[in-house]
């Protein structure tokens, strides 16, 4: 594992000073946050963000002619252009707004799958799709007859059997859908060199980026997929938030998702025109203080430096991965090198759920269960595992603390 | 140990999750359920010998945390020898003791351990899924049981 050398660390624990959440005592010890593959914590800057629009320019967008509406649009669609320059699309219309990962990948299933495919045609995944990447194109080929295939991992290691990809990318297949970040195993797969294939053999794809796009610098021409999605709340942003880009070609024909105001050119009783886009795609009013939100975490995060959050994440995970799995009795599935930053882990004897029980009352908020793989977990032969997600706030003392923890836990169970 | 976790995690109810009573298929079953807690992944088939209305024995088999293991564990040692009615008495009892922690359980019966569940309201249904799968065991119709 290669670590980082020595200067990071301090200026990774100032910026909790950032995070008003994070100065709290829980059960009578110091908070330690090790649940942000769930959802982040908020620096004081997006908190603000949220508060000046609503103090200052709340009002709808796109309609008014007035002072506070011009503001309120100006800043949604400066929003927009933001997330454009976050991720390297070509231009802001490629940008759609949604509620989260979970809707984006539902409006390309319905939109542009009910669309395209057709019996007997392939839609390819993963085995590692968390629930939002699997059940809307469960449905989707339920629809249209289309078969679902799954791009098999290689084990515990949790790694994707490349060695497959062209088989499963030919005879057939239209649509490829994957995470870049499994949120389970902690894999960082890569995306680019696999949509590059899928490209080649004329398949679209989509990436899944909800753990993603807090955590490393993303580029969509880069990655050549055709959409991406993911969530505001994972990287510093408000809830309610996300975004799916998607290629203009792809976009235009596409039919729209959701119907109603905003998104129409003209509505006659009996026929309506759409809008351009991105407007096709966002009936109705958007979450704009949310957008707004987005707006100052992409800030943050790029403040801060996306190259060297990947890095700090990489290193946490690395040394969490080496201490937990030195302790007797504890198994870390995913990759042993080069993972994202979390670590998801069996405890011999203790089930998942007590484990989580027991950290919680020492201030330590992780997570347990299927964490949305059930899947997955049924091939590898799992009820639950814990898991502990880290961002740039967290530390080394804080894994040190997990780690004792977890020998409290050992010892109450007695095992 | 510590204040309320000490309270979730009583001695019996270690004990009983460590080594679960009563953990087998019960081959002369007359009724049987499954119940399950699926965003947890607990899952249990419970096997009554009901010889008229009387629970002449009582297994089960499954998987699943502590709270939940010991619970169907507990469970089964108190119910051997009772009527159908004196069954579902006791599990209102029980479920009035882990969601309200009032308990009108004497300290020497075991089921009193359960009383600390009601302050962790995420396990509550831990607590219970035994025990509404009994309800469907319980029942002409057994159904599969979620608690979720
Ligand atoms: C890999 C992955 N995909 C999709 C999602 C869904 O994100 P959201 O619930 O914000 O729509 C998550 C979040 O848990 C995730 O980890």
């Amino acid at each position: 594992m290669n670590r980082l050398v020595e200067k990071p660390s301090r200026k990774w624990s100032a910026l909790r000073a950032d995070f008003p959440v994070l100065r709290q005592k829980v059960h009578g010890h110091p908070l330690v946050y090790f649940d942000n593959a769930a959802t982040s914590q908020k620096p004081r800057m997006v908190i603000d963000a949220l508060r000046h629009y609503y103090e200052h320019d709340n009002s709808n967008v796109h309609r008014g002619i007035h002072e506070l509406s011009n503001r309120a649009t100006a800043a949604y669609e400066g929003a927009r252009s933001r997330v454009a320059q976050f991720i390297h699309a070509r231009e802001p219309a490629e940008i759609v707004f949604t509620r989260g990962t979970t809707e984006g990948i539902n409006l390309v299933a319905h939109s542009w799958g009910t669309e395209h495919l057709k019996p007997g045609d392939r839609i390819l995944l993963t085995q590692m799709e968390h629930h939002s990447n699997l059940v809307p194109w469960q449905l989707l080929a339920q629809r249209t007859g289309a078969q679902l295939l799954y791009l098999p991992i290689t084990g515990r290691d949790g790694l994707l059997d490349l060695s497959q990809l062209d088989s499963y990318l030919t005879q057939g297949t239209k649509v490829l859908a994957m995470t870049h970040i499994s949120n389970t195993l902690g894999t960082v797969n890569p995306v680019a060199e696999i949509c590059g294939r899928a490209r080649e053999l004329g398949v679209t794809t989509l990436i899944d980026a909800a753990q993603s796009a807090g955590h490393l610098c993303l580029d969509v021409q880069a990655i050549g997929c055709d959409f991406l999605a993911f969530s505001g709340h994972k990287l510093c942003g408000p809830t309610g938030i996300g975004v799916l880009y998607g290629r203009r070609e792809r976009l235009e024909a596409m039919p729209p998702y959701q119907t109603g105001g905003d998104m129409i050119a003209s509505v006659d009783y009996d026929h309506s025109t759409w809008n351009q886009l991105p407007h096709k795609f966002e009936a109705g009013t958007p979450h704009i203080a949310g957008a707004i939100g987005l707006h100052a975490a992409m800030d943050y995060l790029d403040a801060i430096g996306r190259n060297d959050i990947f890095k700090h994440d990489q290193e946490l995970a690395g040394y969490a991965y080496d201490r937990l799995s030195s302790m007797k009795g504890i198994q870390v599935l995913g990759p042993s090198t080069g993972r994202a930053g979390l670590v998801s882990f069996l405890m011999e004897s203790v089930h998942a759920h007590d484990l989580v029980t027991v950290a919680d009352q020492f201030g330590l908020a992780l997570r347990g269960g299927h964490h949305c793989n059930q899947p997955l977990m049924k091939l590898l032969g799992i009820e639950a595992t814990a898991r502990a997600s880290f961002y740039f706030y967290n530390t080394k003392v804080e894994v040190d603390r997990l780690v004792d923890v977890l020998g409290e836990i050992r010892k109450l169970f007695g095992s | 140990m510590f204040g309320e976790l000490s309270e979730l995690y009583q001695e019996v109810i270690l004990d009983h999750s460590r080594q679960p009573r009563n953990f087998r298929v019960l081959d002369g079953a007359n009724h049987q359920a499954q119940g399950a807690n699926p965003l947890c992944g607990d899952q249990l088939t419970l096997y009554v010998d009901l010889a008229g209305e009387v629970v002449r024995d009582i297994s089960f088999k499954g998987a699943g945390c502590a709270i939940a293991k010991a619970s169907a564990s507990l469970m089964t040692t108190s119910l051997k020898g009772k009527t159908r009615a004196e069954a579902r008495a006791l599990a209102a009892r029980f479920r009035e003791l882990v969601l309200a922690g009032k308990s009108d359980f004497s300290n020497s019966d075991k089921l009193a351990a359960f009383a600390g569940v009601h302050k962790f309201p995420a396990r509550v249904k831990c607590a219970m899924l035994a025990w509404r799968t009994l309800e469907a065991a319980l029942t002409e119709s057994p159904e599969r049981v979620s608690t979720e």
